[in-house]
């Protein structure tokens, strides 16, 4: 409820960025921390409304003007208490998520919304610095076992529900290290990996049992071999096959899928290296205007880059909602990251002709919709962020019908489950693997759900685990 | 035999009484003439049905007629007193010898002998059809006293044998006694001298008469209950009888009587079962009577006046009242109770004074008392006093000693009766005597552990106590209440949720317990009560609790009583109220075994002498849960009951599921005397502890809830009429929603399951549900409490029909005209119903096997016609908001609702049919605001609001904040000063009442419908069709979880039902009485689909109101903030920053109706029907489901009774009766003069049957002339004589009556700027300054003009005043109530309450005595005396008075002016002279 007045008392007021030139200079995450009285001051714009749109925005359903009443009365112990009941990892969604409950903010319709995001990651950070609980921890064990197979945020979040229930979870991450996007694909700025590790500690102290290097699907680790040795298996496999351009002359050196680039990146960063593919003083053209180009447009500005050019197909959204995409809903309108305020040119309406070079990329053609004029630009790197096709299930066998939908996605049925496989353990799936590519958000929401689903199995009851979403389920 | 919702023991009624008496005790022939003259022109009080022939019940009680019985019973009649006569009610054609064999044998058992049979003659052709087909025969019965082994008295022998005798055979006596003689029948008053021969004989004499004249809301016939009864004729509505009743069933033992000849046992029921109110009453007053009480001691004991909070009353009168307190509840309700025994005849009025009563003494020793003066001619000069009943006050004329007793002098004798207060001394004890003991209530191991056991939803703590606590206030909610209706939800839902409170609405008025907090008392006594025949010291060993609400440290005072000195004779007994939670059978079976034994371990300890039962929930465990509290203090209090020992012991409830005040006043209405609600003190306890109550010591924070509930359980009282806490315990002023057949009858007996519901079995589950979640949490399980989004909306809540969703599609569907989304919109809607949100969720149309192509189906235009916003008033909500559902709304030919705020009169411009702002529906509520004859005429329909779905039975208030200058201009209130919405219209206490406003209205306004606004409730049809009888155009049923501004939390969930029952109920029951031709039927209450209006139709509605959905159309995002001015959105606000935001528009609303226009064709197309009139009321197009939850047997049949073809929508039109009008006679030369502006005079005698003189053609004048306006006294009426109720009703400027002689109530009524002149006939000596000249509530609602008044008026003078000016020389109670602005003059007396609720206008009160503190109501005054300015103005003011009427006090005072100015005082609120004083000074 906050402050009857707050709304009108009080201006959005996000946190401050840490200067251009000083951020460019390191990796450390862009924004600066706010006062507790700040935060609290911008809980109290709250309105408690009559239907929290924001709660259906949110795929979690986030108790939000909960929380943000007890930041409103500086209660952070309970806003904590409410805010990791609905969210395993409001650590991540703080500083990742697009933030569907803000487009919902019912303040959002005539003046700015709430800042739920930044109360939210404020919340979880209080938690952390003074020892509050970040995760349930289960007072006795089933016996049950269940693999994971994924370490993104769905197969972290179905993961900690079921540790949080009492059984006995193993995660299975074919890379060298747990996180999956979070670990390679978010870059540091984003997303500290200390963050992720830290919660990796914490999972590890409440039971869940890691495996990276273990590629479920090959020959050595086949996902029969999962069925027979545990209780239930979920897959939490991610969208991951990069949408790829096919134009002439994209075979040439120096043109890479975004995550290609981006995992190199975080890899140096890791290592205090200097990446494999490093963009130091070199032209780049980032291909897409989404978050993934954002993220590439910010690591390749750290890395020294000579000039950058992000290119949308596109049109520039408006700056304000259109007609068709009314409010509560997300709607594609004109947004910058803080990548943008870095620097480098965006361009939309401008669609890849070709990319001229010699083995190495020296040049792309692209034409400008808006004009139809045929420009040139020299390019030495060229970064394709054109967003995902689907998971990989070749290797699973999962590739055909009738396991896939339309979308090549896996298909479950109501329960999240595959249940056109057989096996002596059922098969779950969850996350981008299921929904396609989405949001952090989503892929927790449908972690936690496939967890209940799972339990649900496993204890022959009803769950006592919320189950947020239903596959293939939309906000509105 | 199909299950119907129309239930005749739903019946209401009202009525008009009078009575003549000769102080010199001559039994005359004149005397029973006059009052049956009385009767005759009493006749607009009652009311006939469908059949106009047929009235509702009319009689005459006479003393007994000895010469006339002399001359037809002959030589066999005994000397006079030796003999009675039984008057018999014989439904046979004739007594048949079996039925005078059993009479005879009964009479002979108490020493009465038969001594003959006369047959009565009757004319039975002047009866209507429906009385007719009832009509009983009549025969009187001579009977004496037996030769041998003779009756010591005859009166109770008669009495024993009648009781006797009606019990046995079916056969009913009018009267049965030596003293009086009762003619009474099925008739009208007109019929009652018909049709009795014997009334037309001239040799019939008495010297007291007493006529009734009976308004039923049911036309069953039922010739017995028409009036006067034995002792009583009664005119108003005993609210408590249910209570009573079963208190009364409760004494049966306890009873004994050594005057009477046969045992009580033998006379059992005592109260009868199956009659009104009325008949209970007199029953009982006969009982205390004949066991040796006097009649008015008898009539005393049940309607005790106002004692418990009067500072002036007596020592020993009060001692009276509180002595007998403790003997017996009062019978609370609206009561003119006239009484008679033969010898002497009087009237009472109850404590809040709700029904007219006035009297005259004539020279030559007569008295008339009436509802109504003029009923009567009497020559003025022949008047020695008028006077009219007061509240609590009681008359009576003693023919005997030839004198009138006044209310001092009785009840002087009275109490000095007994040593009363010398026995309250010694016996009774005050709880807070007694020292709190020292030992501690238990720990709870876990607050968090026992809230879940009882259920307690994170919003009960947050927004209810928590609130509660902080604030010593009920929480306020907005936009009604769309969630799942309880007895359809999946979530484990409180028993109290399946009870709705009643409340009162047109048959009786809901009171204003915070402005008339003086009629009000929360004390309760417990202890065991002794016999209620005879009394002694013994009869008050009880002890008085202050309030219901017990603390914790309250409850152990009592639960230790023993261990007090002094409190010798009390013993209390904890008895768990627990069952097993795990065990064999089902969790039913366990739960039904555990209350059985428990009720048999209370009557135990009752006969073992306990006389305090606390019934405990404490000391739940693993294996034993909480049987529900309500469950438990109903089937305890009924086993008493049954028992007859509930009288024996007092039930106190220490109960955890208690949290807010529904809750509360359920156990209290289901008999506990007292409630600890000790889980929300400890609540509240850690509230404090975590930091989310801050500010308060724990203390502190606890009194405040427990005043809050205390507060809200007043409120709940006095939404149904109740005043006292005393008589609300037992009375079950509820209705069951959804319960079924098999634990209503088994548990809480009285209550009929309409629609059945949730079994035991089903409460078993639910709470064993809530024990399983604290005490054995499953793993993982987080122990915390959920929020079950009943307030707001959750997602994993409660379902609402309006969600982010649903708000969603419908906001994009009619902002983009896009019907493909409005249908995703609709079928999210219509879904969720299915999913069982509403009760039509259930339903399912029968389609058609010949659908119809759609462009058959009439237009979406002829569709939409029926279609209207709901009332909603610019205040409420702003500007845009307001005049964007009326632009959009005359576009479409449908109507908006201008709310109850009035009109600003820039919207009467109607010229640009695009851009037209004014609201074809004009609404009359109980503020009144802005009512003003402009704004009436310029309506299409009016509207009278007598309930709003979200608070029936509620009043509202607009806090000052929200006045701004805009709306103070539309309201005729100041800019900043709050105002209040009575919760009664204070001209309509009853039917009757109703019914006049209908017709003052009518002649406001004779082009318009008028409307009556109710809310379903049970029992709604028979208050419709006697809505229908009053001759209401349309009548309106809203459901209880319509929108509003602002509620308490508990009336938005928990008062009223939902629409489907009370349209169901009003359209079978009209139908059953003839009725539902006469009457348009509209539906309101959350309508949001064209589902949802197909099925209303089917159902019977023919119009369709829509108030939230074109609200969010408009932008509304259901914010539920309406009270609190920030709605973000600009509609419920009128701050400017806000308003701004505002982005409806009435294209959005014009595409809404559109849909669901379309949608209703869509369905009509199905269902074979070309039109929407095809298919109203035919249920038989409907199909039902049954709920998805094998614990429940809710079956909706009852909704689908088929009624008759032509009863299923309106075909014909009211008869008004306007041609009647005494305005006619002058009113086309009035209105021609006006529109020339010239003078015009016109002169006629005036009677109390010509009503609302004035009102026509002042409205015709203000038709005629527009926006102008006339100057003053140009239309000049001359009346003389009694002028009949609501003179000068709304009548505007340029209009002046000037009435020679007296008025009824209601004078002056929404005066818009004439002037009403009432002066006492020339010919009269009495001094007008102390009689009464005029009725109650003078000048109610006027905006302007002026009301001189030399002499007395009634209560109530000037209620909601805005700006007249009004002088009178003396005043009842309540004067200026509400008042907010205009000037008020008294000159002489004014009763208690003066000023309540008062926020602006200036009170000038001459007050030689300086007694004004000793009259004014609690609130912020200013009391000071006259300013310069003011001087100059008073004495104008009273220098006009004195012209217009002559009157001699203002005269005297003028005279002296120099002294006498310095004893007014002027008395305005601070609030209003801070704002206009900011005003002055810019």
């Amino acid at each position: 409820m906050g402050k009857t007045t707050g709304f009108l008392d009080y201006p959005r007021q996000g946190p401050h960025h840490r200067p251009v030139p000083v951020r460019l200079r390191d990796w450390r995450e862009v924004y600066e921390p706010q006062s507790d009285d700040e935060v609290s001051t911008q809980g109290a714009r709250c309105m408690d409304c009559g239907i929290p749109f924001c709660m259906q925005g949110c795929p979690l359903g986030n108790r939000i003007p909960t929380f943000n009443d007890h930041v409103y009365r500086t209660h952070w112990d309970r806003a904590a208490e409410q805010l990791f009941d609905t969210n395993n990892f409001p650590e991540f969604t703080g500083r990742l998520c697009p933030a569907p409950c803000e487009s919902a903010c019912v303040l959002g319709i005539s003046d700015s919304p709430v800042t739920i995001e930044r109360i939210e990651y404020e919340v979880a950070e209080h938690a952390f610095a003074h020892g509050l609980e970040v995760a349930h921890v289960a007072a006795s064990a089933t016996g049950k076992r269940v693999a994971v197979v994924g370490s993104g945020p769905a197969g972290l979040a179905a993961a900690a529900q079921l540790a949080s229930v009492g059984h006995d979870v193993h995660v299975f991450e074919r890379s060298d290290a747990i996180g999956g996007l979070l670990r390679y694909g978010i870059p540091e700025f984003k997303l500290e990996k200390a963050i992720l590790d830290r919660r990796l500690e914490v999972m590890e102290t409440s039971g869940i049992t890691f495996h990276t290097n273990v590629c479920v699907g090959d020959d050595e680790t086949r996902l029969e071999d999962l069925q027979g040795a545990f209780d239930a298996v979920v897959l939490a496999l991610g969208s991951t096959r990069p949408r790829l351009i096919p134009v002439p002359g994209s075979h040439l050196s120096g043109v890479y899928p975004a995550m290609t680039y981006l995992e190199a990146a975080n890899r140096a960063v890791r290592d205090d290296d200097t990446s494999p593919i490093d963009a130091k003083d070199q032209h780049v053209i980032i291909l897409g205007g989404g978050d993934t180009g954002a993220d590439c447009l910010g690591t390749v500005h750290r890395q020294g880059a000579r000039s950058v050019v992000q290119i949308e197909i596109l049109e520039r959204p408006p700056d304000d909602r259109p007609d068709d995409q009314p409010w509560p809903t997300m709607a594609r309108i004109f947004k910058s990251s803080p990548a943008h305020d870095e620097g480098g040119e965006r361009r939309f309406s401008t669609e890849t002709l070709e990319f001229h070079g010699v083995d190495q990329i020296e040049r792309i053609v692209v034409r400008d919709d808006t004009s139809n004029d045929s420009i040139f630009m020299s390019a030495d790197l060229v970064l394709i962020a054109a967003g995902f096709v689907g998971p990989e299930l070749d290797q699973l066998g999962l590739a055909g019908e009738p396991f896939v939908t339309s979308r090549a996605t896996l298909s479950v049925d109501s329960q999240w489950r595959i249940d056109a496989l057989g096996g002596p353990a059922p098969v779950f799936a969850c996350g981008d693997a299921v929904r396609g590519q989405s949001l952090i958000v989503w892929a927790i929401a449908e972690g936690r759900s496939a967890a209940a689903a799972v339990d649900a199995y496993l204890s022959e009851r009803t769950s006592v685990l919320p189950a947020p979403v239903t596959p293939y389920s939309l906000s509105w | 035999m199909t299950k119907t919702l129309y239930d005749p023991t739903f019946e209401h009624d009202a009525c008009g009484v009078g009575m003549v008496a000769d102080l010199t005790a001559t039994p005359t022939n004149a005397t029973i003439l006059d009052a049956l003259t009385i009767l005759e022109n009493l006749e607009h009080r009652g009311a006939s049905g469908s059949d106009v022939d047929s009235g509702d019940g009319a009689g005459v009680l006479i003393q007994m007629p000895d010469a006339f019985l002399r001359d037809v019973f002959g030589d066999v009649l005994p000397p006079f007193g030796e003999y009675g006569i039984a008057h018999w009610m014989v439904p046979t054609s004739a007594v048949t010898g079996d039925i005078q064999l059993a009479i005879e044998s009964i009479l002979n058992r108490v020493g009465l002998a038969s001594l003959g049979w006369r047959s009565v003659p009757v004319d039975s052709t002047v009866l209507g059809p429906t009385s007719r087909a009832s009509e009983p025969a009549f025969v009187q019965q001579l009977i004496a006293k037996r030769a041998t082994d003779p009756a010591p008295d005859l009166e109770r022998a008669l009495y024993c044998a009648r009781k006797v005798i009606e019990h046995t055979v079916d056969i009913y006596a009018s009267s049965c006694s030596p003293h009086v003689l009762i003619y009474k029948g099925m008739l009208t008053a007109p019929q009652l001298r018909q049709y009795f021969c014997d009334l037309r004989d001239d040799r019939l004499t008495s010297a007291i008469a007493v006529v009734h004249s009976r308004f039923s809301t049911n036309v069953l016939p039922r010739w017995d209950l028409a009036q006067p009864f034995r002792y009583i004729a009664h005119n108003g509505e005993i609210n408590t009888v249910r209570g009573n009743r079963n208190w009364m069933t409760a004494r049966e033992t306890s009873l004994e009587s050594d005057v009477l000849p046969l045992p009580i046992a033998e006379l059992t029921p005592l109260v009868t079962t199956g009659l009104s109110d009325s008949a209970s009453f007199d029953e009982v007053v006969e009982l205390l009577v004949q066991a040796g009480r006097s009649l008015p001691h008898a009539v005393l004991m049940m309607i005790p006046e106002a004692w418990e909070r009067s500072t002036f009353m007596s020592e020993s009168r009060r001692d009276f009242y509180r002595y007998h307190a403790g003997l017996m509840e009062p019978w609370d309700g609206p009561a003119s109770v006239t009484f008679c025994d033969g010898k002497v005849v009087g009237a009472v009025l109850d404590r809040n004074g709700l029904r007219p009563a006035r009297y005259w003494v004539t020279k030559d020793q007569r008295v008339i008392f009436a509802s109504e003066v003029g009923v009567l001619p009497v020559d003025p000069a022949n008047i020695e006093r008028k006077g009219r009943l007061q509240p609590g006050r009681v008359f009576l004329v003693d023919i005997g000693q030839g004198r009138i007793i006044d209310d001092e002098e009785l009840k002087r004798t009275l109490a000095q009766r007994a040593p009363y207060g010398e026995w309250l001394r010694d016996q009774q004890r005050s709880l807070d005597e007694i020292d709190a003991p020292t030992m501690l209530t238990p720990n709870h191991a876990s607050i968090v552990r026992q809230q879940m056991n009882f259920g307690y939803s994170e919003e009960d703590l947050r927004l209810i106590v928590r609130h509660m606590a902080q604030v010593s206030e009920e929480p306020i909610g907005s936009m009604g209440s769309d969630s799942t209706v309880p007895t359809l939800s999946k979530l484990a839902r409180p028993l109290f949720d399946f009870f709705t409170q009643l409340f009162a609405q047109v048959t009786n008025p809901p009171l204003d317990a915070i402005r008339e907090e003086l009629v009000t008392s929360t004390r309760v006594t417990i202890g065991g009560e002794d016999n209620l025949l005879t009394e002694s010291a013994n009869h008050c060993h009880q002890i008085v609790l202050p309030s219901p609400i017990l603390s914790i440290d309250e409850l152990a005072k009592i639960r230790y009583i023993e261990e007090f000195e002094r409190m010798e004779g009390f013993t209390t007994v904890v008895i768990d109220g627990l069952f097993e939670a795990h065990g064999l059978g089902t969790g039913a079976e366990r739960l039904a075994t555990a209350i059985d034994a428990l009720c048999d371990e209370v009557v135990d300890e009752v006969h073992c002498g306990a006389n305090i039962i606390i019934l405990s929930d404490r000391n739940t465990t693993t294996e034993l849960a909480a049987i529900p509290s309500l469950l438990l203090a109903s089937a305890v209090h009924h086993r008493l009951v049954d028992e007859h020992l509930r009288t024996s012991a007092a039930l106190i409830m220490e109960s955890g599921d208690v949290r807010e005040v529904h809750h509360v006043a359920l156990l209290l209405g289901f008999g506990a005397s007292a409630v600890c609600p000790y889980l929300a003190y400890e609540s509240i306890d850690a509230l404090i502890e975590q930091g989310e109550l801050t500010g308060l010591s724990s203390f502190e924070a606890r009194y405040q809830y427990g005043k809050s509930l205390n507060k809200g359980v007043v409120k709940t009282m006095s939404k149904m009429g109740v005043s006292t806490v005393a008589s609300y315990v037992g009375s079950q002023l509820f209705e069951a929603v959804g319960i079924s057949e098999s634990v209503l009858a088994r548990y809480f007996p009285g209550f009929t399951s309409r629609l059945g519901g949730i079994t035991l079995e089903h409460i078993a589950r639910s709470v064993l549900a809530l024990h399983a979640s604290a005490y054995e949490p499953v793993l993982g399980e987080r122990v915390e409490l959920r929020n079950n989004g009943e307030y707001q909306w959750r997602r994993d809540g409660e379902i609402h029909l309006f969600n982010p969703r649903t708000v969603q599609k419908l906001q994009h569907a009619t902002r983009a005209k896009r019907f493909d989304i409005f249908k995703e919109y609709t079928s999210l809607v219509d879904d969720q119903s299915s999913a069982l949100v509403t009760l039509r969720g259930l339903m399912s149309l029968v389609p058609s096997p010949t659908p119809l192509p759609i462009d058959e189906v009439e237009t979406t235009a002829s569709i939409i016609k029926r279609f209207s916003t709901g009332a909603m008033s610019y205040g409420s909500i702003s500007e845009e908001a307001h005049s964007t559902l009326a632009i959009a709304m005359n576009r479409m030919g449908a109507k908006s609702n201008t709310g109850e705020g009035g009109e600003d009169v820039e919207r009467f411009d109607t010229s640009d049919p695009q851009w037209n702002r004014r609201s074809a529906i004009k609404q009359v509520a109980s503020g009144r605001f802005g009512v003003t004859s402009r704004f009436l005429v310029n309506a299409d329909d009016i509207q009278i609001k007598m309930a709003q779905g979200a608070k029936p039975g509620e009043g509202g208030q607009l806090p000052g904040t929200k006045i701004a200058p805009w709306i103070a201009k539309t309201r005729h209130s100041t800019p900043g000063v709050g105002l209040i919405s009575p919760p009664p219209h204070h001209d309509i206490y009853s039917i009757e009442d109703l019914a006049q406003l209908i017709y003052d209205l009518k002649n406001a306004n004779d082009q318009a419908r008028i409307h009556v606004k109710l809310v379903s409730e049970q029992g709604v049809g028979t208050i419709a069709a006697g809505v229908a009888k009053a001759h209401a155009d349309v009548i309106l049923i809203s459901g209880h979880d319509g929108g509003t501004g602002a509620a308490p939390l508990t009336s938005l969930k928990h008062a009223g039902t939902p629409w489907e029952l009370g349209l169901a109920e009003t359209h079978q029951t009209l139908a059953a009485n003839g009725l539902r031709s006469r009457v348009a039927l509209q539906v309101d209450g959350q309508l949001k689909t064209g589902r949802d209006v197909i099925i209303a139709a089917l159902l019977g509605a023919e119009e369709f109101g829509f108030a939230t959905a074109p609200l969010v159309v408009a932008g509304c995002v259901m914010m539920r903030v309406c009270h609190l001015d920030t709605c973000p959105v600009g509609i419920a606000t009128q701050n400017p920053r806000l308003r701004e935001r505002f982005t409806g528009q009435p294209e959005f609303v014009e595409n809404f109706f559109e849909f669901i226009a379309e949608e209703v064709r869509e369905y009509l197309a199905l269902l074979g029907a070309r039109t929407l009139e095809e298919v109203i009321g035919d249920a038989t197009r409907l199909s039902i489901a049954a709920p998805d939850d094998e614990n429940s047997d809710l079956d909706l049949s009852a909704l689908l009774v088929t009624v008759p073809p032509d009863q299923r929508h309106q075909s014909v039109k009211q008869d008004h009766g306007l041609d009647g009008a005494l305005d006619w006679t002058f009113l086309h030369d009035a209105v021609s003069a006006a529109s020339r502006t010239a003078p015009f005079t016109f002169a006629t005698p005036i009677r109390n049957v010509n009503r609302a003189v004035g009102t026509l053609t002042g409205s015709a004048i203000t038709r005629a002339l527009g926006e102008r306006e006339l100057p003053d006294n140009l239309i000049q009426i001359d009346l003389d004589g009694s002028s009949g109720q609501s003179l000068g009703a709304f009548m505007p400027s340029g209009m002046t009556l000037r009435l020679t002689g007296d008025a009824n109530d209601y004078a002056g009524k929404g005066l818009s700027g004439g002037r009403i002149i009432i002066r006492p006939s020339l010919g009269a000596t009495f001094a007008s300054e102390e009689n009464i000249i005029a009725g109650n509530v003078i000048g109610y609602g006027a905006t302007s003009g002026e009301i001189f008044i030399s002499g007395v008026v009634g209560e109530r003078c000037g209620v909601r005043n805005s700006g007249a000016t009004i002088i009178v020389e003396g005043t009842g109670d309540h004067a200026c109530e509400y008042m907010t602005g205009g000037v008020v003059v008294i000159l002489g007396a004014v009763g208690r309450n003066l000023a309540a609720g008062m926020s602006g206008g200036t009170l000038f009160l001459y007050d030689p005595q300086r007694s004004v503190y000793d009259h004014l109501s609690a609130g912020v005054y200013e009391i000071d005396p006259l300013e310069f300015d003011d001087d100059a103005r008073l004495r104008e003011l009273l220098t006009r008075f004195v012209e217009e009427t002559g009157s001699r006090r203002a005269q005297s005072i003028l005279s002296d002016w120099r002294d006498a100015r310095m004893h007014f005082v002027r008395i305005e609120t601070s609030e209003y002279q801070r704002v206009r004083d900011e005003l002055r000074n810019g």
